[in-house]
């Protein structure tokens, strides 16, 4: 399957930023001194004023975004992953969650695709942590042109909602016709014999399994499954009906992540044989991120030899 | 609205004092020791300091109290059954299941309460967002954060209070409840913070320095804070804990735990 690199879902963020900044006074961005790198910068050169670089305090970022939503805002608050859910978590719970506030939250530097920082920077909890904050909706786009629907979808939507973006230069997988909702995954590719779900920078590599699968003529769906909460459940179901084999893959710890959700929605609607590509109870390392996707088991080759494990 | 004077403030205090036990009495749970050092200053912001609509709780032009110390629910509840808020009759629903007066705050729950606290070190942060965006909106409103003492024990207030100077914020009012006690023990036994006027002063803040239970001096410090241009502004209120009944008065067992029949009876026969 040929790779196209565009850019990084957080490029595609910080875009849209703009666009959505134009068409609605209400949208107030905030970040904590990282706004080059999770991309609000570019929202700050054209409305500096709805911009607010709270400086490296990542508990008040969450609290004054808390704030300027309880009084009508729609604030957009940006870090890495690490340290805006990490280090913001009982503000988000008890300034977001808990009083069902009108908060956005993007954060980039997801996964070990980070690279050389190394793990420190690296977020492989925060899928865990956000999804089991009540009503908050948890999404992983895959591309540029997906990332920047589901900003556009985030503004419109009313409630908590979390977005992860990813570091490095995305796989292109859609293009700027894609129509992303939040809670509908998309099937990327229909086969009869296994499923294969995934998010992220892993659908791309989904795509090649399937592929790579079907030259041993095993035929594999592929599932976007851009938000990992509310799950796609119908389009579940009916694919486990079909295929009875399920391959989840995610850039993130193995506990918690979309595998924990594909796998409790399953095993009580229609139990299927499962397996998981992800993070297998570990922090990653420094290095270039490439390798470390090879290192840490979250390839094309990896979900291949998952799915002939269950066939 | 006319302002009420001194007398009728301390009828109204008297009666939100007896509340207070009332609730925690009646619930055998609470925080009456923290609700009662703060009365003063929470009656001086509803019925002299603030403008509000308690029949139009989401009244743009309003100004926004957010109670940090959430713990001092039965207070802010009571205070706000007398400003109009809430029906005097649902009082003593207080902690009991279903009822919309929870243990701590829940905005949900309670049309004119702001944020759900109880997480100490997080009002001031939601303070400073409600500051934000009625500057955006050029909008003239205040916005009062009510601290505990202990709390600022938190990293997150000292964040919030580096970043609101920083930026400027006005028309932002903290008052530190200093009532001299956290839940183990005396503050200063537990994690120091004084001296608290100069590290305030050091963060850039306007602060004022009063007794929290002279009604004039609460008054004018909240009119002086109003004031303050360019900067945020803090009342380091000095309190009592457990304050207008003897037997609670600087006695510590009574953050957290209820008055019991007998003593509500002894501390209400001492309020009558």
């Amino acid at each position: 399957m040929e790779k196209r690199l565009g850019k990084a879902t957080r490029d595609a963020y910080g875009k849209t930023l703009i666009e959505l900044g134009k068409e609605n006074p209400n949208i107030v961005v905030l970040d904590a001194d990282l706004s080059k790198s999770t991309k609000t910068c570019l929202f700050q050169e054209v409305f500096p004023d709805r911009f607010f670089n709270v400086g490296i305090q990542e508990a008040n970022l969450v609290g004054v975004a808390s704030g300027l939503a309880a009084s009508g805002k729609i604030p957009f608050v940006s870090s890495f992953a690490s340290f805006l859910v990490l280090k913001s978590y009982d503000q988000l719970r008890m300034g977001a969650a808990f009083p069902e506030l009108n908060v956005k939250v993007v954060a980039s530097h997801g996964g070990i695709s980070v690279g050389e920082d190394g793990a420190s920077q690296m977020a492989i909890e925060d899928i865990a942590l956000m999804t089991s904050l009540p009503g908050c909706v948890v999404t992983i786009p895959c591309d540029e042109f997906s990332a920047a629907q589901m900003t556009r979808k985030f503004a419109e939507y009313k409630g908590l909602a979390y977005m992860r973006t990813c570091r490095p230069k995305a796989p292109i997988i859609y293009d700027e016709k894609v129509k992303i909702q939040i809670g509908k995954g998309i099937k990327l590719r229909d086969g009869k014999d296994i499923t294969l779900v995934a998010n992220g920078l892993l659908v791309f590599e989904a795509l090649q399994a399937a592929e790579d699968l079907a030259k041993e003529k095993i035929e594999a769906s592929v599932i976007d499954m851009h938000t990992v909460k509310p799950l796609d459940r119908d389009l579940l179901i009916s694919e486990a009906r079909k295929t009875g084999h399920v391959v989840v893959a995610e850039e993130h710890q193995i506990w918690g992540g979309l595998g924990s959700a594909v796998a409790t929605l399953l095993a009580q609607e229609c139990p299927a044989r499962m397996a998981f590509v992800a993070i297998q109870d570990t922090y990653a390392e420094s290095g270039p991120p490439d390798e470390l996707l090879d290192k840490y088991g979250l390839r094309a080759v990896d979900i291949v030899k998952a799915a002939k494990k269950i066939l | 609205m006319t302002k009420p004077s001194v007398e009728e403030l301390k009828a109204i205090a008297k009666r939100v004092r007896r509340d207070i036990i009332k609730m925690t009495a009646a619930a055998a749970s609470g925080h009456p020791g923290g609700s009662l050092s703060a009365v003063e200053i929470l009656i001086a912001l509803y019925f002299v300091i603030m403008k509000h609509d308690p029949k139009n709780p989401s009244w743009p032009e309003r100004d926004y109290l957010v109670l940090s110390k959430g713990h001092a629910s039965p207070l802010l509840y009571s205070v706000m059954a007398e400003a109009g808020y809430i029906k005097k009759d649902t009082l003593l629903s207080f902690r009991r299941l279903g009822s919309p007066l929870q243990g701590h705050p829940d905005r949900r729950r309670i049309p004119g309460i702001e944020a759900s606290t109880g997480s100490l070190g997080q009002g001031l942060s939601i303070g400073i967002g409600h500051a934000l965006a009625n500057r955006l909106d050029k909008r003239s409103n205040y916005t009062y954060v009510v601290m505990s003492d202990g709390e600022t024990n938190e990293g997150q207030v000292w964040e919030a209070a580096a970043m609101a100077a920083h930026h400027k914020i006005d028309h932002l009012v903290a008052i530190i409840d200093y009532n001299k006690f956290q839940l183990d023990d005396a503050t200063k036994v537990i994690c120091n913070m004084e001296p608290i006027v100069e590290k305030w002063k050091s963060f850039n803040w306007h602060v004022e320095e009063i007794d929290g239970h002279d009604w004039n001096q609460v008054i004018e410090a909240l009119e002086k804070s109003k004031n303050v241009k360019d900067q945020p502004a803090v009342i380091i209120a000095h309190t009592i804990k457990g304050k207008g009944i003897s037997f609670m008065e600087n006695n510590n067992h009574f953050h957290g735990v209820a008055p019991t029949k007998e003593e509500a009876e002894r501390a209400l026969k001492e309020l009558s």
